[in-house]
């Protein structure tokens, strides 16, 4: 398969921890612009898929290929960020003691040195780039608040936010809406779709309900590789897939 | 450099308050002991100008720990290391001061050389004759050995208590090394029996007077400098750091690097304190590399308040003001009063002694509030989460209300 085109290309990606194959010859092409649900039971090899994306992880073998030349293997978490792969944990992690907007204000692309940082100014481009963010969110009348004192769910719209404001190509979503109201899974799911128009995105979710919502193609992983691909609807036909969620 | 804005912002007016009680004390306690005859009611005795000038030296390295523990959450607990190697450099120029006056004679050499039979001197130790060699060395040692250990520890990500282990054991390193009487620094009785800085003598009123203002302007520039970091976009980093390091490295920050460059900086700050500390007291030994002091330094900083600025110093002052106090009375007793004092701190007031007086103004604001408006709602309309984390935030608290003004 030719990797020009894709955003993110995984092929033969093994990662095994002492003897425990996390991931297991997975190979995985995602096209740019697309959104992408990813589906699969626990311990399929999810989370430290996004880690070997994200550097945190290195694969034992395989090939990670970004936007289609970039090797990721051979790069560290705060390049792979600057690279333009924005993270959202499965644990909205926000700046609580900082408020929202300045939440914001440190996820802003821009220059990543300390001195720069020690002598910032805001500029007016900025001030804009961060209203843009606020009307996406809808957080903008919280934007003095902690970010400690935020629901859970907005927690989980900021740290969205955050990525957006890092203006990244590609966003790893690690489950959005674990823990949310209904309401508020109807809310992300909405972002989701408006940021998906401009950016190629992964969302990593149990929520059937939520993944029907959004409307995309649907990956499922089983024990670190790719079980069932395609529609919602021929994913959950699929009687692999059947039996490892209902167990046999 | 200190901007007119500076003193309208309403918010940091604690900030500049205590910058102005430094300069005011660096003026007025040196006029007072020096132009008031000692049976005035006005007059500062010497000792007191010796001792509350050792205090502000110890306020300068409670505050630089604060840089590290209270915005960064990185607990040193080899701080006293800094705070000793600025000293040594200060005390390296005081010793060559000495020229021949010293009981050997020797103009080149300090005693303890010539007592260990040395016949020159020391590579290290070229260069102490001159001050502004010396002034630099204060800053330059402690803050490449911060540079140096940081780097390789950041890197490695070293984090936590194995992090407050490796500062302590630095610590202990160069006290040991520092005991070695082949190491060049004067091995157990370190430097002392200092004549002159700068030409003065150091023992003379008018000479420790300008010692304690220097100290004094020293931690009043260290407040500035600590409050202009940590109101930058940098200083809002550190705290990130502090609070979700790997959110940061996820956004593309290098957050080694943000942590190196506190640690560092926070380095120089001790050095400088040490190197104000020596000619006051008249004494460098290794015994100031004793991981105690470090500790020490961890409790003064917890007191007062973590994260605060203002209040490691107020701790720095009244547990120094405590230890002197008590080791007059009671001094066997003391290291038991100080221990019962962090333990209590950490329990009662995890913030501090700042903390508090901001929790209590904090929750007193709301009630006035709320009785002014007459009726009184049952619930406070900000919750205690809120409270308290504004709290957290200090003189940061919004003055315009309990709820900030929402600009949409």
């Amino acid at each position: 398969m030719s990797k020009s085109g894709t955003i993110l290309y995984l092929d033969g990606v093994s990662r095994s921890f002492d003897g425990f194959k996390a991931i297991n010859n997975l190979s995985l092409v995602l096209d740019k612009g697309e959104m992408r649900a990813i589906i699969g039971p626990n311990g399929a090899g999810k989370t430290t898929m996004m880690d070997i994306i994200t550097g945190k992880t290195k694969p034992d073998t395989g090939e990670v290929f970004y936007d289609g030349q970039i090797d990721l293997t051979r790069h560290d978490e705060a390049e792979i960020a600057m690279m333009g792969i924005g993270r959202k944990f499965q644990k909205p992690t926000v700046f609580e003691s900082h408020t929202v907007e300045d939440n914001i204000v440190l996820s802003l692309k821009g220059p990543r040195s300390i001195f720069p940082a020690l002598f910032h100014k805001r500029s007016a481009g900025e001030q804009r780039r961060i209203e843009e963010i606020f009307s996406t969110i809808r957080l903008g009348d919280k934007r003095h608040d902690l970010a400690a004192n935020l629901s859970h769910g907005q927690k989980q719209w900021l740290e969205i936010g955050m990525l957006l404001a890092q203006d990244p190509k590609l966003l790893l979503v690690d489950e959005p809406v674990a823990g949310m109201t209904d309401a508020e899974t109807e809310e992300t799911a909405r972002l989701l779709k408006e940021i998906s128009k401009t950016h190629s995105v992964i969302v990593v979710e149990h929520d059937m309900h939520f993944v029907r919502e959004l409307g995309v193609k649907v990956t499922c992983l089983h024990e670190g590789s790719v079980l069932s691909e395609g529609t919602l609807d021929f994913v959950s036909a699929d009687e692999r897939v059947v039996e490892v969620y209902l167990g046999r | 450099m200190i901007s007119g804005k500076f003193f309208v912002a309403g918010a940091d007016r604690r900030i500049a308050i205590t910058i102005l009680i430094l300069v005011a004390v660096a003026i007025l306690v040196p006029v007072l002991n020096i132009a008031f005859p000692p049976d005035s009611a006005l007059h500062v005795p010497s000792y007191m100008v010796a001792l509350i000038g050792k205090y502000l030296c110890y306020a300068l390295l409670a505050l630089s720990l604060d840089l590290v523990w209270g915005y960064c959450g990185i607990l040193s607990l080899g701080h006293g290391a800094f705070f000793a190697l600025g000293g040594y450099a200060m005390g390296m120029y005081l010793m060559r001061q000495i020229g021949d006056r010293g009981v050997y004679g020797n103009p080149i050499l300090p005693d303890f050389m010539v007592f260990l039979n040395w016949k020159e001197l020391p590579w290290f130790w070229y260069g102490f004759d001159q001050f502004w060699f010396a002034a630099l060395m204060v800053m330059l040692v402690p803050g490449l050995l911060a540079f140096c250990f940081g780097w390789l520890a950041f890197r490695s990500r070293v984090t936590g208590v194995y992090l407050s282990i490796i500062t302590q054991a630095m610590t202990y390193a160069l006290l040991l090394a520092f005991f070695r009487n082949d190491m060049g620094f004067g091995g157990n009785n370190g430097l002392t029996d200092f004549k002159d800085i700068l030409g003065f003598n150091v023992q003379a009123n008018t000479t420790r007077s300008a010692l304690f203002a220097a100290s004094a302007l020293a931690l009043a520039l260290g407040v500035f400098v600590t409050w202009r970091i940590i109101g930058s976009k940098y200083g809002k980093l550190l705290m990130a750091v502090r609070d979700a390091e790997s959110r940061t490295r996820f956004l593309g920050w290098r957050a080694e690097n943000v942590k190196l460059f506190a640690f560092t900086v926070s380095a120089v700050m001790a050095g400088i304190a040490g190197a104000l500390y020596v000619p006051q007291v008249g004494i460098i030994n290794p015994g100031e590399f004793d991981p105690a002091n470090s500790i020490e330094v961890v409790v003064w900083t917890a007191v007062g308040g973590r994260a605060t600025i203002v209040g490691p110093i107020i701790g720095a002052l009244l547990v120094n003001a405590g230890k002197s106090w008590f080791t007059g009375v009671l001094p066997e007793f003391w290291l038991f009063a100080l221990g019962g004092l962090f333990v209590f701190v950490t329990l009662f007031l995890p913030k501090g002694v700042v903390g508090m007086y901001d929790q209590w103004k904090a929750g007193r604001g709301h009630r006035l509030k709320a009785a002014a408006t007459g009726d009184a709602p049952p619930l406070a309309p900000v919750s205690p989460a809120v409270e308290s984390a504004r709290a957290e935030k200090g003189w940061q608290v919004p003055s315009g209300g309990p709820e900030p003004a929402a600009a949409e």
